[in-house]
């Protein structure tokens, strides 16, 4: 990550409120994840140790150490999304983006990303859309009502392509 | 311009008024909370908005919020001055061009129609809004079934006025509770307001919220705060959010009578992350009401001064609960830490700190501008008010529904939702979110308020109703909210934290078909020990969807444990995937669904499923119209 970018964020947040929450959150949200030098900077800069900046990024679920895919899937997995078959969601996502079902990553969170980094696959605990369940988003757009047999559709707006 | 008289805000107010009153051109509004604009409605806004331009028209189009009819969605709201508020429902961009014909000629679509407003009644504006009378064969709102068992109080500008303009909060009396709390009453006598109101938190624990607010008041602190709890985390609960993204103001105004009250000169509002939308519509509200002088010092010509900042959750359930919320906006990971001392003694940076939820805080301006007495004759008798219900799951009209505290769990589930989709049979309901339970249909004569709910083993929480039908199963359903708890408990505590682990495990292993018959007396034994045990909510109200699902639902365990069998064939590991012939009608639907080819069928022979390529995905199980497959 640029430094001068970097400073720009540390600057924003001279409050002692959520201070560094905020800082994290919109590395991550720049980045897609929080890249180790990035925390090490944040870390000199600010004279706080890297492992309370490491506590916070594996307490949070919104943080992730690891780059991540250019689209973000994730699937909703909320009670009214899980009664209405979101676990089946994930289980053809996995299977159409050719992912290893179940395993999650060495910071102990769900996201699966396929080997060329197009798309990467994880769950949320609820969106607050439960009229529509199940529903996935993919980069901040939501879908609802979604069945396995309409995710190949979607994911092809995305740039992905079917292998025969 | 910063308001500072009476004078000054009702100027505002007559501003506010023309806009949702015009009277000489027609004003159309689409609902964009997150829930719309997932369905549409900002296509329905593009397409609109694209078409009054190439037309010439003098239209005005905005934004609102949700009226709360959510499986209508995308909602358009259209007027036409002197006529009643019409709103449209599934509206997609294919209709702009007919809407906004018909508008331009001084008519409204009605084929289109899903009901008109005549009147409305914003609580806190003085004098009901009337909008005129009219289209004879569209129904007022309160006459469809979904509305009629409702009262919206919370939910009183959701939908109508814009969330993005303070104006239009204004013009429908926005802020006038505000200036009255300010100008004509003391703290003391606000707080004996919200006592007499017998208003509890929304939030789930229902303590009562003027008795709270005396706590912090007694606390002599150079400064305090008040924390506004947007961290709406249980699963299938959106109240709040549709509360934070329809109506901001009336968030920040209530917060504002309640810092007034307590003695706090700065607040927070907490919000989760997964809400961008609130997020967003809070950071133009904060900003609005700094412009215009309701943030900030000397509020109103008074000696009050009070501001907001805005906290966003980084994605932690347990931060929902008030020490580790408080935590959080310190800046540290969210645990929690035993109380006493509670935060009305010690809160944020160690001084006096208020929480209470969004919907507490909706409910305040109305308590101030209404009186105690009036708030407290809704409802029954210790639970007044109303209460904001998401309903969703597998009913057949999904929405935010608001009724009086001590409706019926069946007013709400059928006369408002129309019972379970797909004509099937409704199972259960459940309440509470991860901390609540679930009630059976033979107890759903069962009064909706704080008592009655415990009792059966659920809790009121925020407000999550989700609703199940024969094809949900329950020890699936108990292990789906163990998954979560065990995911979402901070660790602090050891019997939360291995306790929880140790219920999911057995629960697991009874979806596999590996249970045994101790099985269940291992899992009350555990969920008694967790719950007189665990430090904070989290833990101790983690075990009640198992506790519940165990005393209601009781041979659906058993039957995974003894005949291994999943009753409603949702656990994966307990379905054969096998055709019955006998109930097979040979036409085919499985075939065409399967993702991998692994059926064989042809015209007039029963489908045969070949077990290696299948991959358990149940496309089959859920297009069989017959429930043949095994």
């Amino acid at each position: 990550m640029e430094k001068e970018e970097l400073n720009k964020i540390v600057n924003k947040y001279d409050t002692k409120s959520g201070k560094l929450l905020g800082i994290l959150e919109d590395i991550q949200r720049n980045e897609g994840y929080l890249p180790k030098d990035a925390l090490i900077y944040v870390s000199k800069h600010l004279n706080v140790p890297l492992s309370k900046l490491y506590s916070l990024a594996t307490f949070y679920s919104f943080f992730n150490l690891k780059p991540v895919g250019k689209h973000i899937i994730t699937v909703c997995t909320g009670t009214a999304c899980h009664v209405r078959g979101a676990p089946l969601l994930i289980k053809e996502m996995e299977r159409l983006l050719n992912v290893q079902p179940g395993e999650t990553t060495s910071d102990g969170k769900f996201m699966l990303t396929t080997k060329d980094r197009s798309f990467s696959l994880n769950a949320a605990r609820c969106f607050g859309c439960c009229s529509m369940a199940p529903v996935i988003r993919v980069d901040g757009k939501i879908y609802g009502y979604s069945t396995p047999r309409k995710l190949p559709e979607i994911l092809k707006r995305y740039g992905w392509i079917e292998e025969k | 311009m910063k308001i500072k008289t009476l004078e000054d805000l009702n100027k505002i107010k007559e501003k506010g008024l023309n806009k949702l009153l015009s009277s000489d051109k027609p004003h159309i509004a689409v609902g964009l909370a997150s829930c719309g604009i997932a369905t549409g409605g900002d296509r329905v806004f593009k397409a609109l908005e694209d078409t009054i331009k190439a037309k010439k028209l003098d239209v005005e189009l905005t934004k609102t919020g949700c009226f709360g009819i959510c499986h209508e969605e995308p909602l358009v709201n259209v007027r036409i001055p002197g006529k009643p508020l019409v709103i449209l429902h599934k509206v997609t961009e294919n209709d702009a061009e007919k809407i906004i014909d018909d508008v331009a000629n001084g008519k409204v679509p009605e084929e289109k129609a899903l009901c008109k407003i005549e009147e409305w009644d914003h609580l806190t504006l003085d004098e009901t809004v009337n909008y005129g009378k009219g289209y004879s064969n569209i129904p007022l709102w309160n006459e469809i079934p979904y509305f009629k068992p409702q009262k919206k109080v919370v939910l009183r500008d959701a939908g109508i006025i814009n969330p993005e303009d303070i104006e239009e909060y204004i013009a429908v009396g926005g802020y006038s509770a505000l200036y009255k709390a300010l100008t004509e009453m003391t703290p003391d006598e606000i707080i004996e307001e919200v006592k007499k109101s017998g208003l509890r938190g929304r939030g789930g624990a229902g303590f009562p919220t003027g008795l709270k607010w005396s706590f912090i008041k007694k606390e002599k602190s150079d400064i305090k705060y008040v924390i506004c709890n947007g961290d709406e985390g249980d699963p299938g609960a959106y109240m709040n959010r549709n509360e934070m993204e329809s109506d901001p103001h009336m968030i920040i105004e209530g917060m504002l009578i309640g810092a007034y009250a307590v003695g706090a000169t700065e607040g927070y509002i907490y919000v989760r992350a997964e809400y961008p939308l609130a997020i967003e519509r809070f950071r133009k509200a904060i900003d609005q009401a700094r412009e215009y002088g309701f943030l900030g010092e000397n509020i109103l010509g008074t000696d009050f001064s009070f501001d907001i900042g805005l906290v966003s959750n980084a994605g932690a359930f347990v931060c929902g609960e008030e020490t580790a919320l408080i935590a959080s906006i310190e800046g540290k990971p969210g645990r929690p830490r035993p109380r006493p001392p509670f935060p009305a003694q010690k809160g944020l940076w160690g001084k006096p700190t208020n929480i209470n939820n969004v919907e507490t805080w909706c409910n305040i301006p109305v308590i101030i501008k209404k009186g105690g007495d009036w708030f407290s004759q809704i409802g029954i008798e210790k639970n007044t008010g109303t209460k904001v219900f998401s309903l969703v799951g597998k009913v057949k009209k999904a929405g935010l529904v608001e009724v009086p505290l001590g409706t019926p769990v069946r007013t709400i589930v059928y006369d408002i939702g129309g019972g379970a989709a797909k004509n099937r049979k409704v199972k259960a309901v459940q309440t509470g979110g991860p901390s609540g339970g679930t009630i059976p249909t033979s107890l759903f004569d069962t009064p909706v308020d704080y008592e009655h709910l415990k009792e059966l083993g659920a809790i009121m929480g925020s407000g999550g109703i989700v609703v199940m039908d024969e094809k949900t199963c329950m020890v699936d359903t108990a292990k789906y909210f163990l998954n979560f708890t065990v995911d979402e408990s901070c660790g602090k505590c050891v019997p939360c934290r291995e306790g929880l682990k140790r219920m999911y495990d057995i629960l697991d292993r009874i979806t596999k078909g590996k249970g045994e018959e101790e099985d269940m007396e291992t899992l009350e034994e555990l969920a008694t020990t967790i719950k007189e045990a665990s430090l904070c909510g989290l833990g101790q109200t983690a075990p009640n969807p198992v506790l519940t699902t165990l005393k209601y639902f009781r041979d659906e365990y058993e039957a995974h444990i003894k005949e291994k069998r999943c009753p409603a064939h949702v656990c994966v590991d307990l379905i054969k995937f096998e055709v019955n012939k006998d109930k097979c009608i040979k036409c085919g639907l499985c075939y065409s669904a399967c993702p991998v080819g692994a059926i064989d069928w042809k015209k007039g022979k029963t489908s045969i499923i070949n077990k290696d390529k299948c991959i358990k995905c149940k496309a089959c199980i859920e297009v069989c119209p017959v429930g043949a497959i095994e």
